[in-house]
C-alpha cells in the first residue's frame, strides 16, 4: 500500500458516521466484571445492533473545550470553510452521551456515602463538558437480580434520591445486574443510549440551524456552506441519511456559489469534492445509483475547468484523478453490496478516467517541474505550519485563513509554489497510473469489454516503458499484440510493435528485437517507407552481428546504456542462432508451399513448389531454404543452399536465386520419387525454414509450420478468392502471389495398372443355378506382370445375409452347397507376358433373389523406371458388376374334381385331380429335365404318377402344366386340413452345356381340407349315347357311415330322354354297404344333353343335399345322332 | 460534426477510418476499436432476441469524457449520407467486399461530415 497523499480523502470523511458514546467508570484492565461489560458492548457487534461507536474514557477525562458562544456575527469574518479537525472531533472526541458506571446495590450498607460519591463523579463529568449539550447517564452495576418494577420499595425510593443527588432525570438512571443475561441487558442499555444520542444530535442540528439568522450573504458565504455541511454531518450521526443527503446537496450548491479566485480555488474544490463524495455515497446507499452518477457528472462538469494556478496545474489533474478514483471505489463498493453494473456503465470507466488524469498530471508535472528552473527545496519550508497540519481543508500552508481577494504576498507565493513543484517531482507517477489502469482492467474484464481491456493493457505497457521497466512492458504488450493482430487493426498493432521494439532495443534482447523488426517492416505495418527502411537496415546490422542504431524517441541516457549492452552481445559467442516461429506473426517474408497435385502415382515424381515474397523496402538475401516433410527421407531433395558472404547480405544482387526482391514472387521447385512403402500414405509438409544471415555473423531461422502462411494470410486468401482479379487470366510464369494457395499434403497412390479385365456373362442369374461369369485378363504392360492374382466373388461390405446366400466356385460341374465361400481370394494366375490373355470361369450360386455386387480384383507386381531409378510397383485393378438374381419360373397348383370343377375341399375316398402350372419367368429358354410328385402319406395317387413335362423347353412366358389323379384316405374327425406333399422340378438353362448340373427346385404343395361324406354316389355310364339307342346307367350308392341309412331317390323326367327303372324309391342301406340302381335311358335328341336329374335325400342327414351328391355324378352326356350306316352296325351289334 | 468516422467490417477490422488530422490519430483508432466491445454485445443481444428485426440503430455506444461514440445511427442525415456513399462503394464492380475502402468519392463525403480543420 502506498502511504496516503494529500489528495486522498480523509478517513473521517469516508467512514460511516456513528453516534459517539463515552463510557466512564469502567476499569477494563483489572476488573473482570467491567471487562465483561465492555466486551458485551464492543465485541462482535453485528449489523442489527444500533450504530454507536463506544469508547472507554477515565471519569475525569478532559473533553475538547467548547468555545465561548458567539453572540453576534457582525464583525466576524470566517477564515475558511471547514476546519480540518471538525469531523474527527464529532466522531471521536465530543460524545453525544457520557455514561458513568458505578457499582452500587440498593441495599448497600453505606448507601449515603456511595450516593454522594456517585454524585461527585457525575459532577466531574459535567464540569469537563462545560457548555456542551452532551447528555450524562448513570448505570449502577449491581450484584443482585432486581425485583420486578414496583415491588422493591427501597429501590424506587433510593433511585429517586440518587437522581435528585446527581441532578439526573429518571430516564438517565439505569441498573445493570451482572447476571447470566449480560448481553441482553447490554442491548437494552445501548438502545436507550442510542435514543439519548439521537436527541443530542437533534439539538446540535437545531443549534447550528439557529446561527443562520445572524448571517449575511456578503461576508458569511463560507459559513453558509460550513453550516449546511455540519447539519448534514450531524444528520448522518443521527442516522437520518435522507435529510443528510438533502443538506449535503444544499451545501454542494452553496460551494459553487462562492466567489472563486485563484487563492481559494483549491479550498472550494476540496469542499466540493468532499460534499460530492458524501452525496454519491449516500445515493449508492439509498440504492439510487443513477442519482449518484448524475451528481458525479455534474460535479465533474462544474469542476473540470476550475484549474486554479497555472503553475500548479498538476494539482488540478491530481485532484480530478482522485475524484474519478474515489467514485470508482464507491461504485465498486456498491456492486459488492449487490448493485448490478452494465457493460457501458461500470467502475472501470471511472478508473480509466482517473488513470487518464494521472497521465495528464504526470505530463504536466514533467513539463512544469523539469523545464522551469525549479531548483532545490526552499528553506524555511513554506509548507510547514505551527500545528503540523492545516487549520482548514484545502488551504495553503503559507497563507492560512487568507480569504481576501487582495493578492497575497508574491514572494511567499512563489516559494510555496516552488516547494510544491519540487515535491511533485518525487511523486511515483507511473506507479499511480499503473495501479489505476490495473483497477480498470479488472473491471472491464468483468463486464465483457475485451478490447477496452487490451487497450488499457497497452497503456499499462507503455507506462512501464516510461518507468523503464521494460520486462514488464514487453510482457503486457506481447500479451495483447496477438488480439490486435487477429482483429487486423494494423495501425494499432504497428504502434504497439514500435513500443515493443524500443523495449527490446533498450534491453538488447536480440531475438525479440528481430521478431518485432520483422513484423514492422512487413506488410501489416503501417509505418512509412523511410521508417521501414531504417528498421530493415538495423535488422541487417543485427544479422551482421553489429550494433543497431538507437530507435528514435528513446531516452538518450537509456539509449546510451543500451549501446553498451549491445556491444556486449556482439562480443558474446555461441548464442548467435535464433529460430523464430513466424506462423503467428505477419513477418516481412511470406511463404506458401504447394504440392502440384493432391495425389501422385508412385511412378510419377512428386512435385513441390515453394513461393517466397518479401514485403520489406530493400532486397534480402537468404542463405538456405529447406522444407521438412513428414517422411524425413525426402527432406534432402527439398533444400536450396548457397552460403553467402557479408557483402551479399549488404548488397544483394536482385537477379540472384537466393535474393528476394520486394514485391516479387519467387518460386522454387522440388521433385523427388516416393518410396514404395509410402503408397497409400499422406506426405505432409511439416515445416518450412528460411535462413537469414550467416553462420559467422548471426543466423536467423524463420520457421513456418506446415505449408507456410501467417497470421494475415488466411484472410488474404479469402479476399483473393472473392476478388474479380482471380477470375482474370494470369500468365503462368508471373504467378500472382494471391492466386497461389497452400497445398501442404499429398497422397502417394499406386501406379495406374495397364491391364484389362473383362467380364462376360448372361444376366440375370436364376436362383439356385450355377451362374457362369467368364473373366478375361489381358496384360498391356511393356514388361512381365508377375504374380498375377485374382480375387473374385461377392464384394465385401454388402448385406451380411448376402454372404450366406451366395456361393462361389471355380468348378461348374457340381451344384454348390453352403460350404462354399462367397469370395475366392488370391486365385493364382501366374505371370503374364506383355499382351498375354488369360480366361477364368467363375460359377456363382445365388440362393435368394435381388441384386448383388461382384468384385474382380486383379493384383500383380512389375518393375518400372522413374527419374532414372528402378522401382517395383504393386498394381491392381478392380472390376465390379451388379448382377440381379430372379426366380426361373413360377409354379401354381390347384385341386379340381374329376369333372375339372374347382374344389374348395376334397372328400375322403373320392378321387380328385391335382393340376400344376410351371410359368417361365426367365428371359432365357429353360429346359425342364423332369418333374416328380412326392406325396404326403395323407394322399395317394390313383395311378403311378409320371412326369408329363419331361424334356419340355419353355420360352419366356410359356407355361407347362401337369395333372395327377389323387384320392385321400379317411381322416379322423370327419374334416381336417392335410399336407399334400412336394413337387420337384429338375431344370437347367437351355443354353448351358450338356454336363452342366441339373438344378432341382422343390415346391411345397399347399394343404387341403379333407371332408368325410356320409353317402357317396357314382355313376357308371358309357362315354356317349346315340339317339334312340338304349343307354344303360348304373348308379352306385354307398353308405359310408356306421348307421343304417334311409335314402329316398327319385329321377326327374326329362324331354331328352325316356327311361326305364324306378322313378321313385325309398331304400335302406346297411352300414358300409353299396346299393346299385340300374336305369336304361333312351336318348331322344342329339348333342349335349342333360341327364335326367337324380334326387337323393338322406333322412338322417338332412344337411347332405342332393345338390352336393349330384357333384359326384355326370350332369350331361353327348348323344350322337342316328346315322344310316350306323343303323346297320347297331342292329348288328344288337 | 464528427471528429472520426470509421467503417468496420463484420469481422471487426477497419474498412475505412479517418479522423481529423489535428489530433492524435492513434487515440481515435483505439476509441473506435474499444467501442466494438459494445457493438458486439449489442449485436449478439439482438441476435438472440430477434434475428430478423435487425435494428440498425445502435445509438450511443460508449461514453468517453471528451467524445461520444455512436454506432450506425439513422436519426440524422449524417449517417444516411454515409450509408448511401458506402452503398455506392459496394456497388462498384471493381471493389472486392472485405478490402479496405479506397475511394475518392467516399473520402470526399467523409471529409464533408467531419469537423473542418482550421
Amino acid at each position: 500500500m502506498m502511504s496516503p497523499t494529500q489528495w486522498d480523502l480523509p478517513p473521517e470523511l469516508c467512514c460511516r458516521p456513528m453516534a459517539f458514546v463515552a463510557l466512564t467508570g469502567l476499569d477494563v484492565t483489572y476488573n473482570a466484571i467491567h471487562r465483561a461489560i465492555w466486551d458485551a458492548f464492543c465485541a462482535n457487534r453485528r449489523a442489527d445492533r444500533v450504530p454507536i461507536s463506544f469508547k472507554v474514557l477515565p471519569g475525569d477525562h478532559e473533553y475538547p473545550k467548547c468555545r465561548t458562544k458567539r453572540t453576534s456575527y457582525e464583525w466576524y469574518i470566517p477564515k475558511g470553510i471547514l476546519k480540518t479537525g471538525w469531523m474527527n472531533k464529532h466522531l471521536n472526541l465530543v460524545p453525544a452521551l457520557v455514561v458513568l458506571f458505578y457499582e452500587l446495590d440498593w441495599d448497600d450498607p453505606v448507601w449515603k456515602e456511595k450516593q454522594s460519591e456517585c454524585a461527585t463523579k457525575v459532577e466531574i463529568v459535567r464540569t469537563s463538558l462545560q457548555g456542551r449539550n452532551t447528555k450524562v447517564a448513570v448505570v449502577l452495576i449491581q450484584k443482585k437480580t432486581p425485583l420486578p418494577p414496583g415491588e422493591d420499595l427501597v429501590a424506587s425510593e433510593r433511585a429517586a434520591s440518587l437522581c435528585n443527588a446527581c441532578d439526573l432525570s429518571g430516564k438517565s438512571l439505569f441498573v445493570l445486574p451482572h447476571t447470566d443475561h449480560l448481553v441482553g441487558y447490554i442491548i437494552r442499555l445501548e438502545n436507550a443510549f442510542y435514543e439519548h444520542a439521537q436527541t443530542y444530535y437533534y439539538t446540535e442540528i437545531r443549534r447550528v440551524k439557529s446561527h443562520k439568522e445572524f448571517l449575511n450573504k456578503t461576508t458569511h458565504q463560507l459559513l453558509f456552506v460550513r453550516h449546511q455541511f455540519k447539519i448534514a454531518f450531524f444528520s448522518e450521526l443521527k442516522q437520518d441519511t435522507q435529510n443528510a443527503l438533502k443538506y449535503y446537496r444544499t451545501a454542494y450548491s452553496l460551494v459553487h456559489e462562492l466567489r472563486t479566485h485563484e487563492t481559494n480555488m483549491l479550498e472550494i474544490k476540496t469542499m466540493a469534492g468532499f460534499t460530492n463524495y458524501k452525496i454519491c455515497r449516500l445515493c449508492f446507499q439509498h440504492n439510487t445509483p443513477l442519482d449518484a452518477i448524475a451528481q458525479f457528472r455534474k460535479h465533474i462538469d462544474l469542476c473540470k475547468k476550475k484549474i486554479g494556478s497555472a503553475e500548479l496545474a498538476f494539482e488540478h489533474t491530481a485532484w480530478m484523478s482522485k475524484q474519478f478514483q474515489s467514485f470508482g471505489d464507491l461504485f465498486d463498493e456498491a456492486i459488492k453490496l449487490g448493485l448490478t453494473a452494465i457493460q457501458t456503465q461500470n467502475p472501470g470507466f471511472y478508473y480509466q478516467q482517473a488513470a487518464y488524469y494521472a497521465q495528464e498530471r504526470k505530463q504536466q508535472a514533467a513539463h512544469m517541474c523539469a523545464h522551469e528552473p525549479v531548483g532545490s527545496y526552499p528553506t524555511p519550508d513554506p509548507l510547514e505550519t505551527l500545528s503540523g497540519a492545516l487549520d482548514f481543508y484545502g488551504q495553503r500552508a503559507w497563507r492560512q485563513g487568507h480569504q481576501s481577494i487582495d493578492p497575497p504576498d508574491a514572494e511567499k507565493e512563489k516559494v510555496g509554489i516552488q516547494a510544491l513543484q519540487v515535491k511533485e517531482k518525487d511523486v511515483p507517477h507511473s506507479e499511480l497510473i499503473i495501479a489505476l489502469l490495473s483497477n480498470a482492467v479488472a473491471q472491464f474484464k468483468k463486464y465483457k469489454c475485451p478490447r477496452m481491456k487490451s487497450h488499457l493493457m497497452v497503456q499499462m505497457g507503455e507506462e512501464y516503458y516510461h518507468a523503464k521497466d521494460y520486462t514488464k512492458a514487453l510482457k503486457l504488450l506481447d500479451y495483447v499484440m496477438c488480439d490486435y493482430r487477429t482483429e487486423r487493426w494494423w495501425s494499432l498493432l504497428t504502434s504497439i510493435l514500435g513500443t515493443a521494439l524500443r523495449c527490446s532495443y533498450l534491453m538488447a534482447h536480440v531475438k525479440d528485437y528481430i521478431t518485432y523488426s520483422m513484423e514492422l517492416i512487413g506488410r501489416a505495418s503501417t509505418l512509412w517507407e523511410d521508417q521501414k527502411s531504417r528498421i530493415e537496415k538495423n535488422l541487417i546490422k543485427v544479422l551482421m552481428n553489429e550494433v543497431p542504431e538507437a530507435e528514435p524517441d528513446c531516452d538518450p541516457a537509456s539509449a546510451k546504456a543500451a549501446q553498451a549492452l549491445w556491444s556486449d552481445r556482439v562480443s558474446l559467442a555461441g548464442s548467435n542462432r535464433f529460430t523464430i516461429e513466424v506462423q503467428d506473426y505477419v513477418p516481412f517474408v511470406q511463404c506458401k508451399a504447394r504440392f502440384l497435385s493432391p495425389s501422385f502415382h508412385l511412378d510419377d515424381p512428386v512435385q513441390l513448389h515453394l513461393y517466397l515474397k518479401a514485403d520489406c523496402p530493400h532486397p534480402v538475401r537468404f542463405s538456405k531454404l529447406c522444407v521438412s516433410l513428414s517422411n524425413q527421407e525426402y527432406n534432402q531433395f527439398c533444400v536450396v543452399e548457397e552460403s553467402c558472404k557479408s557483402q551479399d547480405i549488404l548488397e544483394p544482387l536482385s537477379q540472384e536465386n537466393m535474393c528476394l526482391v520486394p514485391g516479387k514472387t519467387r518460386k522454387y521447385s522440388f521433385k523427388f520419387v516416393a518410396k514404395t512403402e509410402d503408397v497409400g500414405k499422406k506426405i505432409e509438409i511439416t515445416a518450412v525454414d528460411l535462413m537469414l544471415g550467416t553462420d559467422n555473423g548471426r543466423c536467423v531461422l524463420l520457421n513456418w509450420r506446415g505449408g507456410g502462411g501467417d497470421a494475415a494470410s488466411s484472410h488474404e486468401a479469402i479476399q483473393a478468392a472473392r476478388s474479380f482479379r482471380s477470375r482474370g487470366r494470369v500468365p503462368e510464369q508471373h504467378a500472382q502471389w494471391d492466386t497461389v494457395s497452400i497445398q501442404a499434403s499429398t497422397m502417394i497412390i499406386s501406379r495406374v495398372p495397364k491391364i484389362s479385365v473383362q467380364l462376360s456373362h448372361k444376366p440375370p442369374a436364376l436362383s439356385n443355378e450355377m451362374y457362369c461369369i467368364c473373366v478375361s485378363i489381358q496384360s498391356n504392360e511393356k514388361t512381365v506382370a508377375k504374380d498375377v492374382k485374382l480375387t473374385a466373388g461377392l464384394k465385401p461390405g454388402q448385406d451380411a445375409n448376402l454372404t450366406q446366400s451366395t456361393q462361389v466356385t471355380l468348378n461348374g460341374l457340381e451344384v454348390c452347397d453352403e460350404s462354399h465361400p462367397a469370395l475366392l481370394p488370391d486365385i493364382a494366375i501366374g505371370d503374364l507376358q506383355p499382351g498375354e490373355k488369360v480366361e477364368k470361369s467363375l460359377y456363382v450360386c445365388c440362393v435368394t433373389t435381388g441384386p448383388r455386387i461382384f468384385l474382380f480384383h486383379v493384383a500383380y507386381t512389375m518393375t518400372t523406371q522413374a527419374e532414372g531409378t528402378d522401382i517395383t510397383c504393386k498394381c491392381h485393378k478392380d472390376e465390379t458388376v451388379t448382377i440381379e438374381t430372379v426366380v426361373p419360373f413360377d409354379v401354381a397348383m390347384k385341386f379340381v374334381s374329376t369333372k375339372f370343377e374347382h374344389l374348395e375341399r376334397v372328400y375322403v375316398d373320392v378321387p380328385f385331380l391335382l393340376m400344376t402350372d410351371i410359368l417361365s419367368a426367365s428371359p432365357w429358354p429353360l429346359h425342364l429335365v423332369s418333374s416328380q410328385l412326392l406325396l404326403a402319406p395323407t394322399m395317394v395317387a390313383l395311378d403311378e404318377p409320371q412326369s408329363q413335362v419331361e424334356h419340355v423347353v419353355l420360352q419366356t412366358g410359356e407355361c407347362a402344366s401337369e395333372c395327377f389323379s389323387l384320392q385321400c384316405p379317411p381322416v379322423l374327425n370327419g374334416t381336417s386340413s392335410v399336407a399334400s406333399g412336394q413337387y420337384l422340378i429338375s431344370w437347367k438353362r437351355k443354353s448351358s452345356c450338356a454336363d452342366a448340373p441339373v438344378v432341382t427346385t422343390v415346391v411345397t404343395l399347399s394343404h387341403v381340407m379333407v371332408e368325410t361324406i356320409p353317402l357317396y354316389v357314382h355313376a357308371e355310364l358309357p362315354s356317349f349315347g346315340r339317339v334312340r339307342e338304349s343307354l344303360p346307367v348304373r348308379y352306385h350308392i354307398q353308405n359310408r357311415t356306421g348307421l343304417v341309412q334311409d335314402v329316398e331317390m327319385s329321377v326327374e323326367p326329362s324331354d331328352a330322354f325316356m327311361f326305364s327303372g324306378l322313378k321313385q324309391v325309398r331304400l335302406r342301406i346297411l352300414p358300409g354297404a353299396e346299393h346299385e340302381m340300374l336305369y336304361n335311358f333312351y336318348p331322344l335328341m342329339a348333342g349335349y344333353q342333360n341327364l335326367p336329374l337324380l334326387n337323393i335325400s338322406l333322412l338322417r342327414f338332412p344337411t347332405v343335399s342332393g345338390q352336393l351328391l349330384r357333384r359326384f355324378l355326370p350332369s350331361r352326356i353327348f348323344v350322337k345322332p342316328q346315322g344310316r350306316q350306323a343303323e346297320d352296325a347297331s342292329i348288328a351289334a344288337a | 460534426m464528427a471528429v472520426c468516422i470509421a467503417v468496420i467490417a463484420k469481422e471487426n477490422y477497419p474498412l475505412y477510418i479517418r479522423s481529423v488530422p489535428t489530433q492524435n490519430e492513434l487515440k481515435f483508432h483505439y476509441t473506435v476499436h474499444t467501442s466494438l466491445d459494445v457493438v458486439e454485445e449489442k449485436i449478439s443481444a439482438v441476435g438472440k432476441a430477434m434475428a430478423d428485426q435487425r435494428e440498425l440503430y445502435l445509438g450511443l455506444l460508449y461514453p468517453t469524457e471528451d467524445y461520444k461514440v455512436y454506432g450506425y445511427v439513422t436519426n440524422s442525415k449524417m449517417f444516411r449520407k454515409l450509408h448511401n456513399s458506402f452503398t455506392d462503394v459496394m456497388c462498384n464492380p471493381f471493389y472486392n467486399p472485405g478490402d479496405t475502402i479506397q475511394s475518392k468519392a467516399f473520402d470526399g463525403m467523409v471529409s464533408a461530415m467531419m469537423v473542418q480543420a482550421s
